[in-house]
């Protein structure tokens, strides 16, 4: 293993173990429904993370499928968590002032140079990044050090079993290139693109994304289909710069999110939550920056791109 | 049969659309393309299992959970409260582009507001009702609607477009992890850096939308007072 591998399995070994503690949780909440289907939920995951690379892969894809078969059957649900109520926090938000930005700003910031300065690698960054602003966070905050494993696990616990659904999807991808999915749907697309028409090929590929994100709700499934299938062949593989067809290629998907009422959870809910009259109210007025927004993302992904 | 390749696309299709557990669809439609493809199930567990462990970059956001979990405990919502209630005398439509400016940043920076119970219910919707009651007087039940349509879709403008700014959101390493699958290499500071231009255009595109808001209100409470001269 190269300095970067070993550094980023490092990384990975935390993450297992921050999964592993949310097991923990659940297991001692004892009034909890579903606690040990839950507890190893999450310990599966853990041991992913941190043996994966030392086991036979299939091992792993049977840990995966587990995993799974616990979430189809409602095997996971929320623990109790020590959430911080409002009055103290807003105590403790007078006392410390917008000071309580710094570690947050340190996240991002921190994560930007290392990826900019040091060589260990992009992804590696964002770990260090994580750590050097925990310790800025005891700095400002001067919380202790079980806050930390506290309320980690709590925000882990709050994001549930949908956190893994990007690394599921990019998995999916490489089934999908495997079985030659990425080559079928290509064959299709190619009737309506005409040969070396690169400004059609980037306008069927963000209304492509848009419709499907709006069709099934989810922009994250969406662009791991509609990228292997149409961005793959007919925007990269054709010389287009693959940054900013993929930084483009989801946020077209957006637009589409922005449109349907498959988005229930951003454009459903809320209007119950308002007690709007009309409960299309939220669309409704999203639907014209939509459009502008995915005419923008066409000409801006075909003149960045080539 | 080719199109019978599709399975795994058709499975992922209609298991969003009728809500099912997406991990278990996800799973599925992997399992299912594999089987057509004519794969034995220990070959499809194993690209299953390979992709699982070399994409856990995916998930690396996992990481940033704990500082931002402390600074939630240490009033970082509230002080974010604080922050917009500063736009107190604005216009319906300035409020509700100062939440859209706060929220994308906030955003870009990876920090979870909580966006409509928190924020829109509680703080954004209520100050932009009361800049129309201000100006205009009694609001009849549209207008309510419009307002509260206005104020909802600049938390998901905020969110959706700026988010994956941060290299460690879990948008941008799902673009990263896709496009590193099928042999091309990006990294997530390329795509963080790639996302700023459609982030601050979407900002913009926002707030013209928030001020014609205003002109559309503007309008029709005229034309209300000018039926009441008459």
């Amino acid at each position: 293993m190269t300095t970067n591998e070993i550094i980023a399995e490092v990384f990975y070994c935390m993450i297992g173990i921050i999964f592993v503690l949310v097991g923990v949780k659940a297991l001692r909440d004892g009034g909890m429904k579903r606690r040990i289907s839950t507890a190893l939920f999450w310990f599966i995951l853990g041991f992913t993370f941190i043996a994966g690379p030392y086991l036979p892969y299939w091992v792993t894809g049977i840990a995966v499928v587990a995993i799974a078969v616990i979430t189809a059957t409602g095997g996971v649900k929320q623990s109790k968590s020590d959430d911080p109520k409002p009055e103290e926090t807003r105590k403790v938000a007078d006392k410390m002032g917008y000071k309580v930005f710094i570690p947050v700003l340190c996240l991002a910031i921190f994560a930007v140079l290392a990826a900019s300065f040091l060589p260990f690698g992009a992804s590696n960054a964002i770990g260090i990044s994580a750590v050097a602003a925990l310790i800025v966070l005891f700095l400002v905050t001067k919380a202790p050090v079980k806050a930390t494993v506290s309320d980690g696990t709590r925000l882990m616990d709050n994001v549930g079993p949908v956190g893994i659904l990007p690394q599921l999807l990019a998995a999916l991808g490489a089934l999908f290139t495997a079985a030659g999915v990425g080559d079928v749907i290509a064959k299709g697309v190619s009737a309506i693109i005409p040969q070396g028409s690169r400004f059609i090929a980037v306008a069927v590929y963000c209304i492509g994304m848009a419709l499907f994100t709006a069709i099934m709700g989810n922009g994250f499934a969406a662009f791991s289909v509609i990228t292997v299938g149409i961005a793959l062949p007919f925007l990269i593989m054709q010389g287009a710069n693959p940054v900013v067809v993929g930084a483009l290629g989801l946020t077209a998907g957006y637009c589409g999110t922005l449109c349907t009422p498959m988005a229930a959870n951003f454009n459903i809910m809320p209007t119950a939550l308002l007690e709007t009259k009309d409960k299309y109210v939220i669309i409704k007025s999203q639907l014209p920056v939509a459009a502008v927004l995915l005419v923008v993302h066409i000409f801006l992904m075909y003149f960045l791109a080539f | 049969m080719e199109l019978l390749k599709l399975i795994g696309v058709v499975i992922v299709v209609i298991g969003f659309i009728l809500k099912k557990d997406t991990i278990a669809t996800v799973v599925l439609a992997g399992i299912a393309t594999g089987l057509v493809a004519g794969k034995t199930p220990v070959e499809i567990l194993d690209i299953l299992g390979k992709a699982f462990v070399s994409q856990r970059l995916a998930t690396l956001f996992v990481l940033t959970l704990p500082v931002i979990g402390v600074c939630e405990r240490y009033g970082l919502k509230d002080k974010a409260v604080d922050l917009i209630s500063k736009a107190k005398g604005a216009t319906t439509g300035r409020v509700i582009s100062i939440y859209l400016g706060i929220r994308s940043l906030a955003s870009a920076f990876s920090v979870r507001l909580g966006g409509h119970p928190q924020f829109v219910r509680p703080i954004v919707n209520p100050m932009a009702q009361a800049a129309a009651v201000v100006r205009y007087g009694d609001l009849d039940e549209k207008t309510e609607d419009d307002i509260k349509g206005y104020s909802a879709a600049s938390e998901n403008f905020g969110n959706f477009f700026a988010q994956n700014c941060f290299m460690g959101a879990s948008g941008t390493m799902l673009i990263v992890t896709t496009l590193v699958e099928q042999g091309v290499e990006v990294n997530a500071l390329q795509i963080a850096m790639m996302s700023i231009p459609i982030a601050v255009i979407a900002f913009v595109v926002g707030v013209i939308h928030n001020h014609l808001l205003d002109k559309k209100l503007n309008k029709r409470f005229q034309q209300v007072a000018q039926e009441e001269q008459k």
